[in-house]
This record gives C-alpha cells, structure tokens and sequence, in this order.
C-alpha cells in the first residue's frame, strides 16, 4: 500500500512519513561509516572509506573528509556526488557570510544554513532528497568546539559523539557507552579507532581504509584541520593496538 | 550643516550629533535624535537626506535585530559596520543612500570601537570621526587634543570644545546637540548641549 505513496517526495503516507527522505536514509545506512567525537582541545572524524583500489590515486584527494571553511570540517556519508553538490553550497555560503561580515561564519549557523537548503528538497520542487549524511566539526569564538550531525531530511543536532554511514547504530551504542566528557584530543581519537574497530565489517584495519582528521588550535589560537597521513595512521594503530594484520589470522 | 562626531576613551565611544532637522531655510524642529541605539550596545549617529537617514539607519537595525533573533548571539560592532558598509555598496550604483554614519560600539573582547562609514561605503575603524561642515573645526579640534584612553570627563571636556569651535566659527551653527556614550554597561543618553529651546511663546 505504501507503494502508492513512494514516488513523489512532496507529499505525506498516509502514516504521515516522507518514504523518499526516509529512503535516502537507507541508501546512506549502505555507505562507509563515520565517527565524529568532541574533546576538550578539538574535535576528532574518522571516516571508513569504502573504494580501496591499489590503481586510486589517494595523495591529493580525500573520500570522507573536506574542508569548508578555515574553521570547519566535514565527513560524509552517502551518495558521493550529492555530497559534492553539498560541501560546495556550504563552502559558498560559509564565504558569502565571511563577505558580508568579514568574520567567520559561527558553525551552528553554517550547519543550519545547509540543512534549510536540505529541507527545501523535501517540499518542494519535485526533486528527490539527497542521500548524505553529514557530520560537521569546527570552532568559532562562541561556543568553542563543535560537533554537529545533519541527515537528508534536513535535520540536524548538536552532539558530543556521533556516527553515520554503515552500522552507525551499534557504533552510537558503543559511544554512548565509552564516551568521556573531559577526554583529551589523543583519548578522543583512540576511541573512534576503537569504535570503528568494532563496526567495521572488514577482517583487517589498516591505514588504507580509514581516513582519519582533527580540528584543533594551534597555540597561536588559528583553527588548524589536519588529515592524517597514511604512515601517521598506521603508527597510530599499531600505538593504540587496534590493528588487526590479515596476516595475523591464526 | 549637519555635525556629526565622535572618539574613542578608555573603554567607551561617545558620538555627538547635532539636533536641528531642517530644510531649506526653514528649522523644522532643533530637537531631532540623530543618534540611533542600534542594540544595546551599539550606537549610529547619521547625517545626509533626512529620509535617507531614517530609512537606511532602521533597516540596519532591523537587520542587526533579526540576526539576534535568528542566531541568539547579537553581532559585534565590527561586523554589523562590515554588514551596513556592505548595504551601501549594493545599493551605491543603482540608488545609493545620501547617509554617513558613525557607528560606535562595545564588545566584550574588541572592547570599545568607532567605524566611520560614508556615502559611497568606506568604511575606516577610526579614534576619532566626523562628518559635515563642522567636521573641519571638530576634527582639527580632537587632533589638536585627542589621547588615547581618555576618561569619560575627559572626552566630555573635548566634545565641549568641539561643540563651542562649531557653535562659534560656522556661519549657520546648529545651536543644539546630543551627546550619547556606549561602554560595558550599554549606550545611552550621555548630555545634551542646548542654546535654544523651542519657542512657546502665547500670543498677546
């Protein structure tokens, strides 16, 4: 009976759901997780990329991170060419308002500024939903450090742990669980290794399939986003005893 | 023959405006408040085309309110400054507005600042400002005496000897003037300098 409902985004079931924002969902609960975590001294995203080809030119691009703005990050989880769309509407609007201002753009303002464009997408138009999840870490001298979880239904929270993509449900339980208001940065990013460990359907971690990126300040108090490098992840693994070798199968 | 001007002290700006509103040769009222409190800590004091002037000032502070509303965080000075020199720029070559502002504020972190915005959308972060005729007599003036973090008697004493170079050396000076301050606690009414009262006179 729902079929009848499903084709149009614009309008309501009968139960009073969107089934194509709610279909967007499920396309994203098939895309490679991410796991954002909040500390005291920055914030930490780790994303498990899916497309892990020896052929991918991997030095100058990035599957799950980017950068919006000098003070905000993002990773993604979904349809990777809506995503684009998004980032690039974000990283517009984000300078429109440094522009106007000529101060950066507060975090929660920028997250809301996506998703009421998010929103659009779902009452009007006729056009269907995107399929992204998104989860934003940045600083402005507001509210310091931020986490922020937006989804295609235009929603969108303020969190101290969050998750998205593949198995986001069991890595929220094992954050709700493990999470620690007063962690450090370097605590923060042992347990999204951790966290990811567990969730990840893969036999093996190694560097190749995670990216892993931290929004923190510099001691002369400038936002800095860093992604780590393939060598620094390994060391970080091995350091934190989350590395499964295939090899090691016995 | 408007007279806007102002300075920074010690943790307050103080902005004076002249309160004649006139046209042509004719004094329509000598009590009109330039100086709009744009927030509660932030002050526009605006002179040019009366209609100008009251229509782009109440859009700036519309604006500046509906961002608080919005966001729950009002703006700094600085960025309310960037966004009205914005305004003017987009409308400066289609219908630009005849308005010059001084936009005095105070942030918890930038502490107390003055923006000089003209017509054509500078925007400079100045000591001190001013705009009109009488700004060749207040500026030489507060060169001559300006230092920087003066007290508020101080700067009270400065606008005072500005107010008298005008009154005595412009060939039509505005006889009366506000005086508003902004500082930790807020802007408001400082002083006002009258040398003429509204006439009630009863007929005989």
């Amino acid at each position: 009976m729902s079929r009848r409902y499903d084709s149009r985004t614009t309008i309501f079931s009968p139960e009073g759901r969107l089934y194509q924002v709610e279909y967007a969902m499920e396309a994203i609960g098939n895309a490679g997780s991410a796991i954002g975590i909040l500390s005291k001294d920055g914030v930490v995203l780790i994303g498990e990329k899916k497309v892990t080809s020896k052929l991918l030119q991997t030095s100058t691009s990035t599957e799950k991170m980017y950068k919006i703005d000098d003070h905000v990050a993002c990773a993604v989880a979904g349809i990777m060419s809506d995503a684009n769309i998004l980032i690039n509407t974000a990283r517009v609007q984000a300078q429109r308002y440094t522009f106007m201002y000529q101060e950066p753009m507060p975090v929660e303002q920028l997250v809301q500024s996506l998703c009421d464009t998010k929103q659009g997408y779902t009452q009007f138009g006729g056009l269907r939903p995107f399929g992204v999840s998104f989860l934003f870490a940045g600083w402005d001298k507001n509210y310091g450090f931020q986490l922020y979880m937006s989804d295609p239904s235009g929603n969108y929270g303020g969190w101290k742990a969050a998750a998205i993509g593949a198995n986001n449900q069991a890595a929220q339980s094992i954050l709700k669980q493990d999470y620690k208001d007063d962690a450090t940065r370097e605590e923060a990013v042992q347990l999204a290794l951790k966290v990811l460990s567990k969730t990840m359907d893969s036999t093996s971690l190694t560097s190749e399939k995670l990216e892993l990126a931290e929004v923190f300040l510099t001691p002369s108090g400038n936002v800095k986003y860093h992604v780590h490098s393939p060598d620094s992840l390994t060391k970080l693994l091995l350091k934190h005893g989350v590395t499964q070798p295939a090899a090691e199968s016995s | 023959m408007e007279c806007v001007f102002g300075l920074v002290g010690n943790g307050f700006a103080i902005v004076a405006a002249d309160t004649s509103a006139v046209h042509s040769i004719l004094v329509h009222k000598n009590n009109e408040d330039k100086i709009m409190v744009l927030d509660s800590h932030k002050l526009v004091a605006a002179s040019g085309e009366p209609g100008d002037r009251v229509q782009f000032t109440e859009y700036v502070q519309k604006n500046v309110s509906l961002y608080q509303f919005r966001n729950g965080i009002p703006l700094t000075t600085s960025a309310a400054a960037n966004f009205t020199r914005g305004e003017l720029a987009t409308a400066l070559r289609k219908n630009p507005y005849s308005v010059n502002i001084l936009m005095a504020g105070y942030d918890k972190e930038a502490g107390a600042s003055l923006y000089y915005i003209d017509y054509i959308a500078t925007l400079h972060k100045v000591d001190k400002g001013a705009f009109g005729y009488g700004s060749y007599f207040s500026l030489s003036t507060m060169d001559r005496h300006y230092r920087s973090d003066m007290t508020v008697e101080e700067a009270i004493e400065l606008v005072d000897k500005c107010i008298l170079e005008i009154r005595s050396r412009l060939v039509i000076a505005p006889p009366n003037f506000i005086i508003k301050i902004v500082d930790k606690n807020g802007a408001r009414v400082h002083a006002t300098r009258q040398s003429v009262q509204d006439v009630t006179t009863a007929a005989v």
